[in-house]
């Protein structure tokens, strides 16, 4: 959520029921502010809080001009102090693929797992048990990466794509209409498009090139995995991610307000298949 | 007269060379009075002609009042400046009318119409001050009147040339061979042969006509044309100004475009869309006017002493201040829910559990104690599957053939607990969002209980939505939300140590086994704790719901005592199988009521309870909370003397470890294996000829032994 309209983002995602107590409000406030002065970022969003056993991350991200470039993350314990995170690479997803279990709160807390590694010495093959050491931290930016990759939603319009390829937002945006907001296809993923190459030719037709540049929820696997409600009695749309719980896109229709966050304790539910 | 406009004609020669003159000398040059005035409708011209250069409307004798510039209404064009008209005689509309001509001039950047086009009806222009006036007006759009509060300033510069003004025929027979001849050049401040002027204007004017009709020549599809749309977009990017309004135009455009349709469609599209929001504002509206049907104060009063209602707003608060909670509004959306349920139905006390999120809609639930002797009894659905299981039996008795006797007995279904004890301690009422009814949960069964620990399922929202899973949960949405219920009460509804202590009614604790406590009362005398206590040990804390056993009870049922009886009405069957089941099973036993929390089962190194301050800016006002780790989503919160708990979420345990659902058991051996139904292999054909072989040796072997008996016999006689 944005963090210009921080305070009527956390009304409308409040259905979750989950969100910030008055101090932290306040802290983000000002501190986002000072986030964005001393980065010079161009939009700020307040991402969410990951829950952990001693202590809870609140994570911010810091946006450029181009909305579809990728995001500086930043970190914070007391939502005052915020550090910046490192981008997220393929070998930290790799690594902290085996690490299960709640989050720490300690930044500095690392795990330890057993690897049974193959070691040549000398012409013969040992296998070692070799305990690895992972860092929350890194374990922090593949779960926001993948979190961001997987559920980080935007309504269709909200966006759109100039013709040099910088991605703006869109000050034209009037928000989905009712009947456009119940439906699953009018919301995109956030990210560079995957499935978009995939689509026929005839699907391709009917897209404009300008808004339709993103990967639609439609298609998510597996099916079912977003719950749309609407809240207040059609006066907003809420959006709930199953498969990673805690998410929660809220869009009030007509208007521009819109936005995510994220408050959970960050583990995927694998699950899902057999609960729906 | 002659010799005032022979100096003037000179300067109109001198001045339109000196094309391009910014605005501010224009308006230096106008204090030469008359001269000036003359030289201003040239200019006028030079500044249409050359469009962008803003000219200040000069003081020119004749205004280009005349009928064809109401054509030229297109956005900004160029209106041939009827000031000069009126400026002979009045000051101020000429000022205006320059002004006029002003606006158009510093708007007319985009306008395709050639401004020139003007200079033929120069001429025309001997017309009254009211022709001009009005064309000038006509020849105004909403850029104009911005554009004449600017213009306003200069106002005064042109007035006292005004009145100097004279309106001779002469001069103005002199000024149209001025225009004329300064309609030959476009661009150029040649003002050569008057004949030539005559036929350019005509080809300009036809080709500015033409560009015109085309602009105006309305599109086939849609109805609109180019004309009038550029104009509305114009007017609409002036009106509201918005910035870089190069990079949305195409966006806007759009926009202009819808806006045309939607006047047609509001009428009829709107009023399906907004019709659920309208029933459900309708409904919330009832909550908020409930109170206000009774009048009568000691209504008032008895509601005030018979509090069954919780504060809500205060738990909320609490709640807020650990970041959880459903917002101000809803919340007291909710508040005022729980009022409508106090009302309608006789209840002791009711609390507000929490929310259940479901797929489609949302839960919100409520605890209620009935008041004493007001309980209303559910269907007992017991009494018909024993009968049903009676009617079996005997059908098998009845069949001819005597199928052999399965093993399997159905294990004894355990008996709910009866209500206001156990796990049924309390009714719950749920609705979907607050202004819809109240509906009321069924009690929960041991069997729903322990099915509920086996499966993992999303609540989709619909209480009759049926649950389908392995094992097959005994039950439809509503008996799992119930089970779901009775399971987080158990696990994380606590208290402060100390805020509840048993009765003293009950005896001492002789009998270990059955005299469990299962009542509390709340503590008179209950001091508080500090909230720095209630943070840092987990002993301040207790359980307050009592645990539920495996068995999907809270107090232990012994199934054997029950099936002894069974067995004596069914003997005969019963006999052979005794010996099979075992003849006990062992008791469970679960944490006794008003545990500490403490000794809570850790999740594989994950301690069960997260206890946070709610501030660490301002410890002294700040209240403990716990959040459970076992049941993502429960949250209690004390702040030393208040306590209270809430959940929140989707209604599951946590679990490290993937949701496996149970193996499915063995086949079952159903029926004793004997050599009735063994099947065996068909003998081969050697085996039946060796049989065959057997059997006539055999039969021979008798024969022969009869025949020798026989002979003996015989020989017997014979002898």
């Amino acid at each position: 959520m944005d963090a210009e309209s921080l305070l009527l983002s956390l009304e409308l995602a409040s259905g979750s029921g989950q969100g910030l107590s008055p101090d932290r409000r306040a802290s983000l406030l000002t501190s986002l502010l000072l986030v964005k002065r001393d980065y010079r970022y161009d939009r700020v969003l307040f991402w969410g809080r990951i829950l952990g056993l001693v202590a809870d991350y609140y994570i911010a991200q810091g946006l450029s001009e181009d909305q579809l470039a990728p995001r500086k993350t930043l970190y914070s314990l007391n939502c005052m102090e915020w550090s910046l995170l490192p981008p997220a690479t393929e070998e930290m997803m790799a690594q902290t693929s085996v690490v299960k279990g709640r989050f720490m709160g300690d930044p500095s807390h690392e795990y330890e797992h057993t690897e049974l590694q193959k070691i040549k010495e000398g012409g013969k093959v040992f296998e070692e048990e070799v305990v690895v050491q992972i860092k929350e931290e890194t374990r922090l930016v593949s779960i926001i990466d993948q979190i961001d990759k997987a559920v980080a939603i935007i309504p269709r319009g909200a966006l759109f794509k100039t013709p040099f390829g910088p991605v703006h937002v869109n000050r034209t945006f009037e928000g989905l209409s009712l009947s456009e907001a119940k439906k699953l296809s009018s919301y995109f993923h956030f990210r560079e498009p995957v499935q978009l190459k995939n689509k026929t030719l005839l699907e391709k037709a009917d897209l404009d090139p300008s808004l339709d540049f993103m990967d639609s929820l439609e298609h998510d696997i597996p099916k079912g995995s977003w719950s749309i409600q609407m809240e207040r009695g059609n006066a907003l749309v809420v959006l709930r991610s199953l498969l990673w719980p805690g998410l929660t896109f809220f869009h009030a229709p007509r208007t521009k307000n819109c936005g995510y966050i994220y408050v959970g304790t960050g583990e995927k539910n694998i699950d899902l298949p057999f609960m729906l | 007269m002659e010799d005032s406009t022979s100096p003037k004609r000179e300067k109109a020669n001198q001045d339109p060379r000196e094309a391009g003159q910014p605005w501010e000398e224009v308006t230096a040059a106008s204090s030469q009075g008359l001269e000036s005035g003359l030289s201003e409708p040239l200019e006028l011209e030079q500044g249409l002609e050359t469009g962008p250069q803003p000219r200040s409307p000069p003081q020119s004798p004749q205004s280009r009042a005349s009928i064809p510039l109401d054509d030229l209404t297109g956005p900004g064009a160029s209106y041939p400046p009827s000031p000069p008209q009126e400026a002979s005689y009045t000051p101020s509309p000429p000022a205006l009318a320059r002004q006029d001509l002003a606006a158009p001039w510093q708007s007319d950047k985009t306008t395709s119409v050639n401004p020139e086009a003007g200079t033929p009806h120069f001429h025309h222009l001997e017309q009254s001050s009211d022709k001009g006036e009005s064309t000038a007006s006509h020849t105004f759009q909403s850029e104009g009147s911005t554009f004449r509060q600017s213009q306003q300033t200069k106002h005064h510069l042109y007035g006292p040339e005004d009145v100097n003004y004279n309106n001779s025929k002469q001069k103005e027979l002199r000024f149209n061979i001025f225009q004329d001849e300064d309609s030959n050049s476009n661009y150029d401040l040649d003002y050569a042969e008057p004949g030539v002027s005559e036929l350019a204007p005509s080809m300009l004017e036809i080709t500015i006509q033409s560009a015109k009709a085309y602009l105006q020549k309305t599109s086939s599809k849609s109805g609109l044309n180019l004309y009038d749309h550029l104009s509305d977009m114009l007017a609409k990017v002036l009106d509201e100004r918005p910035e870089n309004a190069v990079d949305i135009i195409e966006s806007i455009s759009q926009d202009v475009k819808m806006g045309h349709f939607r006047k047609k469609l509001d009428t009829l599209q709107n009023e399906n869309e907004m019709l659920p929001t309208y029933e459900i504002a309708e409904k919330q509206r009832a909550l908020f006017l409930q109170g206000n049907l009774e009048g009568a104060d000691q209504e008032l009063e008895d509601e005030i002493a018979e509090n069954a209602l919780p504060n809500v707003m205060e738990s909320a608060f609490y709640f807020e201040q650990a970041g959880v909670g459903l917002g101000t509004d809803e919340t007291y959306r909710i508040f005022l829910a729980l009022k409508q349920l106090t009302d309608t139905h006789p209840i002791q006390r009711c609390r507000f559990w929490g929310k259940i999120l479901g797929l489609e809609m949302n839960y919100i639930v409520a605890e209620v104690e009935f008041r004493e002797g007001e309980d209303e009894e559910d269907v007992e659905e017991e009494d018909v599957t024993e009968e049903r299981d009676d009617a079996d039996s005997e059908a098998d008795e009845d069949d001819e053939d005597q199928l052999p006797r399965t093993f399997y007995k159905t294990p004894q279904a355990i008996p709910k607990e009866e209500n206001r004890t156990g796990a049924n301690k309390y009714v719950y009422f749920v609705c979907n969002e607050p202004g819809r009814p109240w509906v009321k949960l069924p009690s929960v069964t041991p069997a729903q209980i322990v099915t509920a620990r086996k499966i993992k399922k999303f609540f989709t929202g619909r209480l009759d939505a049926p649950i389908i899973s392995y094992p097959p949960f005994p039950g439809n949405e509503s008996n799992y939300l119930r089970a779901q219920i009775a399971r987080i009460s158990a696990g994380t509804h606590v208290s402060p140590l100390g805020f509840y202590q048993f009765g003293e009614e009950e005896g001492e604790e002789e009998e270990e086994v059955e005299g469990r406590r299962d009542s509390y009362e709340e503590n008179p005398d209950f001091e508080g704790i500090q909230v720095i206590d209630l943070v840092e040990s987990l002993s301040n804390w207790v359980h307050h719901v009592q645990h539920i056993l495996s068995q999907g009870r809270c107090n232990w049922f012994n199934p054997i005592q029950k099936s002894e009886e069974e067995e004596e009405e069914e003997d005969e069957e019963k006999e052979e199988e005794k010996g099979e089941e075992p003849d006990y099973t062992e008791q469970e036993v679960g944490p006794p009521l008003l545990t500490p929390i403490s000794e809570d089962l850790e999740i594989q190194n994950i301690p069960p309870w997260t206890t946070r301050l709610s501030s660490n800016l301002i410890p002294q006002y700040a209240v403990a909370v716990l959040r459970s780790n076992l049941w993502p989503g429960a949250y209690a919160f004390s702040n030393g003397k208040k306590f209270e708990n809430f959940y929140i979420g989707w209604g599951h345990k946590y679990s490290p470890d993937n949701y496996t659902p149970p193996a499915l058991p063995p086949v079952y051996q159903e029926y004793p294996s004997g050599a009735e139904i063994t099947e065996m292999d068909d003998p081969t054909v050697e085996e039946e000829q060796a049989f065959r072989a057997a059997q006539e040796a055999a039969v021979l072997s008798a024969e022969e032994n009869e025949e020798t008996e026989e002979d003996e016999e015989e020989d017997d006689y014979d002898q």
